[in-house]
């Protein structure tokens, strides 16, 4: 069961178009957004490709329609060699447990009326994995894993902080073992001492259990460290793709170089000496 | 430079009655603020800096809330100063910008109207085509593109970038003398932020603003900031200029702020340095030093605070609350190379 060869992930000229509809009564479809309009990338078993964008760049949508989230326009997907682009929901299901997805906003996306315990084992429950004190097993060492304690099993969502909760969401998107995590903006709701907290939890686990990420974030510095190879992505398109470091040191996109220019250097000599010789 | 400082914040204790006891969000901040300056305020999420603006504001004042030390505006006390008084200075004397400009203005009025509304609430006398001219001018200003016809729009017609020059444009109305932005970018995207960023710089420039940074972002600190005040669990850890902050830094906190953050202009590490652990929560603060849990290098003298003191005897105004000696923080802040709080494990 390794079909694709090195590729984990091959996604080809993926669209996603969404109609603009204006009617009265009858809805006539006079516009398209093109929210994803032609996204190549193939991401090797293990390794992690960071896609980065400004807000409205179509990162979000393309992530969605890579999991099926949202069908596809056109385009093929294809994990572990095989088409998913298109399959029912039905026909997707056993397929779920091999790629999970990490939100951005911790707060927004665990129940607040479910017990941290349940939250993370519900993935487990929902596919007959396992029931019982072999669950609760588990999961109390899935919580440890992500560096939460046993004990936390018991506790509701806001009793945490920002940080934990992100944990919390690593702890159900692993706890199926999936193969493929797609981590939407994972660190960007987050303090920055804490940002970097998480991004070397998913780095571990990314070596203990040979996990493969697309990383989607704005912060280009933050997707230059977590990932192998970046992808930039501005209107629909991905406009440069490269090594990390190839991407962050020798742009070649206008795009690109837009973004990285406009990082603040957290270094006062450097901000300045950067900001002189641009009078307009 | 140094004229009479503008603002001045002394001793400031704020608290908050709770169910749980006393949370003592702000405990003990100084601070000096001059026409044309701008100090930044930096720390994590529940670290006091927010608290610290709105006590300026006078919009921390409740039943609950337990307010001493001195907030004093040109020798005008502001803690003590009547309701109706400080309706008046906020938005006239100083006025705020939040995270969120989605939030913060009405949805269902047009932005101009909102804006229009303030400036009469302030100037009864201004006619409202005057105060329509005033607005438009002032978007302009800021920088919005067709001012004369988008002061109409409602705020979901702006991005979130115009929407916060519009914010800007409505703090700046009544030509306060002080500005207080409360993580004006935090929301925005990079190229948007540094737009903002300049923005804001060259208002303060040109209007000799004294202004209020509050951010977690140390980068954005060091694109706009004079001075730096690092607060933690209520209290500030360390306070000084930018230079000194980012090229000296005293305290370990500061040294895990400046070690987290990623790189563009080096080489990526191995592993990003992290300060590990989470704040404590401020009804359960730790015996002692408030970060001594988080700290690696905390030894038997962290059970006691110390006070916000200048240890370097040539640098008098740049003060930290930590016990280690000059010498062995030089040693100490060094991780691969760089400043930052711990050697990777």
């Amino acid at each position: 069961m390794n079909g694709g060869g090195e590729n984990l992930l091959e996604v080809t000229d993926l669209v996603k178009h969404f109609p603009v509809k204006r009617g009265v009564l009858v809805d006539r479809e006079v516009d398209q957004v093109r929210a994803v309009d032609g996204v190549s990338f193939s991401i090797p078993r293990g390794k992690t490709l960071g896609l980065v964008g400004e807000s409205g760049s179509g990162k979000s949508t393309a992530c969605r329609a890579v999991l099926q989230l949202i069908k596809p326009t056109s385009g093929s997907v294809r994990f572990e060699g095989e088409e998913i682009a298109g399959l029912s929901r039905r026909q997707m299901r056993p397929l779920r447990r091999q790629m999970q997805m990490i939100f951005q906003d911790p707060y927004a996306s665990l129940n607040p009326r479910k017990r941290i315990g349940q939250i993370v084992a519900d993935p487990l429950r929902r596919q007959n994995v396992a029931s019982g004190s072999d669950l609760r097993r588990r999961v109390t060492a899935l919580l440890e894993r992500v560096g939460l304690a046993g004990e936390h099993y018991d506790r509701f969502p806001h009793e945490f902080s920002g940080g934990q909760r992100q944990r919390i969401g690593i702890a159900r998107a692993l706890a199926l073992e999936p193969k493929l995590v797609i981590a939407d903006e994972p660190v960007s709701a987050l303090d920055v001492s804490i940002q970097a907290q998480i991004v070397n939890l998913l780095d571990d686990l990314q070596d203990e259990l040979g996990l493969t990420y697309l990383f989607v974030a704005h912060d280009i510095g933050v997707v230059r460290h977590i990932s192998d190879r970046i992808a930039v992505m501005n209107e629909g398109k991905i406009v440069e793709q490269g090594s990390a470091d190839q991407v962050c040191e020798h742009p070649t996109d206008p795009y690109t170089k837009k973004l990285l220019a406009a990082v603040p250097i957290p270094d006062p000599r450097e901000s300045r000496a950067r900001r002189e010789p641009t009078p307009s | 430079m140094s004229p009479e400082p503008l603002l001045s914040v002394s001793d400031l204790q704020v608290g908050f009655a709770t169910e749980g006891g006393l949370l003592q969000a702000v405990d003990g901040v100084n601070f000096e603020l001059r026409p044309g300056e701008v100090l930044a305020i930096v720390g994590e999420s529940g670290s006091g800096k927010s608290v610290t603006a709105q006590t300026i504001m006078g919009l921390t004042r409740g039943h609950n809330s337990r307010i001493e030390g001195s907030v004093q505006l040109d020798g005008e006390e502001l803690l003590t100063a009547g309701d109706a008084a400080m309706r008046k200075l906020r938005g006239e004397r100083i006025a705020m910008v939040f995270q969120d400009p989605m939030t913060s203005f009405n949805p269902v009025y047009r932005l101009g109207a909102q804006i229009v509304e303030a400036i009469r609430a302030h100037r009864p006398d201004t006619s409202k085509a005057d105060a329509r001219a005033r607005v438009v001018e002032l978007f302009d200003s800021v920088g919005i593109p067709e001012a004369e016809r988008r002061v109409d729009d409602y705020p979901h017609e702006f991005s979130g970038g115009m929407r916060q020059r519009a914010m800007i444009a409505m703090a700046l109305a009544l030509e306060p003398e002080v500005l207080i932005a409360d993580e004006p970018t935090t929301a925005l995207d990079v190229t948007i932020q540094a737009q903002i960023l300049r923005l804001l710089e060259d208002l303060n420039r040109e209007r000799n603003l004294a202004t209020i940074l509050i951010t977690h972002d140390l980068g954005v600190v060091a694109e706009v900031a004079d001075r730096v005040l690092v607060m933690y669990a209520g209290k500030v850890v360390e306070q000084g200029t930018l230079d000194e902050i980012f090229y000296d830094p005293q305290h370990p906190y500061t040294w895990g702020l400046l070690g987290s953050l990623t790189r563009l202009d080096r080489p990526r590490p191995k592993r990003l340095p992290q300060i590990s652990g989470a704040p404590p929560s401020l009804l359960e603060l730790p015996e002692g030093c408030p970060f001594r849990p988080r700290c690696p290098h905390e030894f038997s003298k962290c059970t006691q605070v110390p006070g916000l003191e200048a240890r370097l005897p040539d640098a008098p105004k740049h003060c930290d609350r930590c016990w280690l000696t000059p010498e062995q923080k030089r040693e100490k802040r060094h991780v691969e190379g760089q400043i930052g709080l711990e050697a990777p494990a």
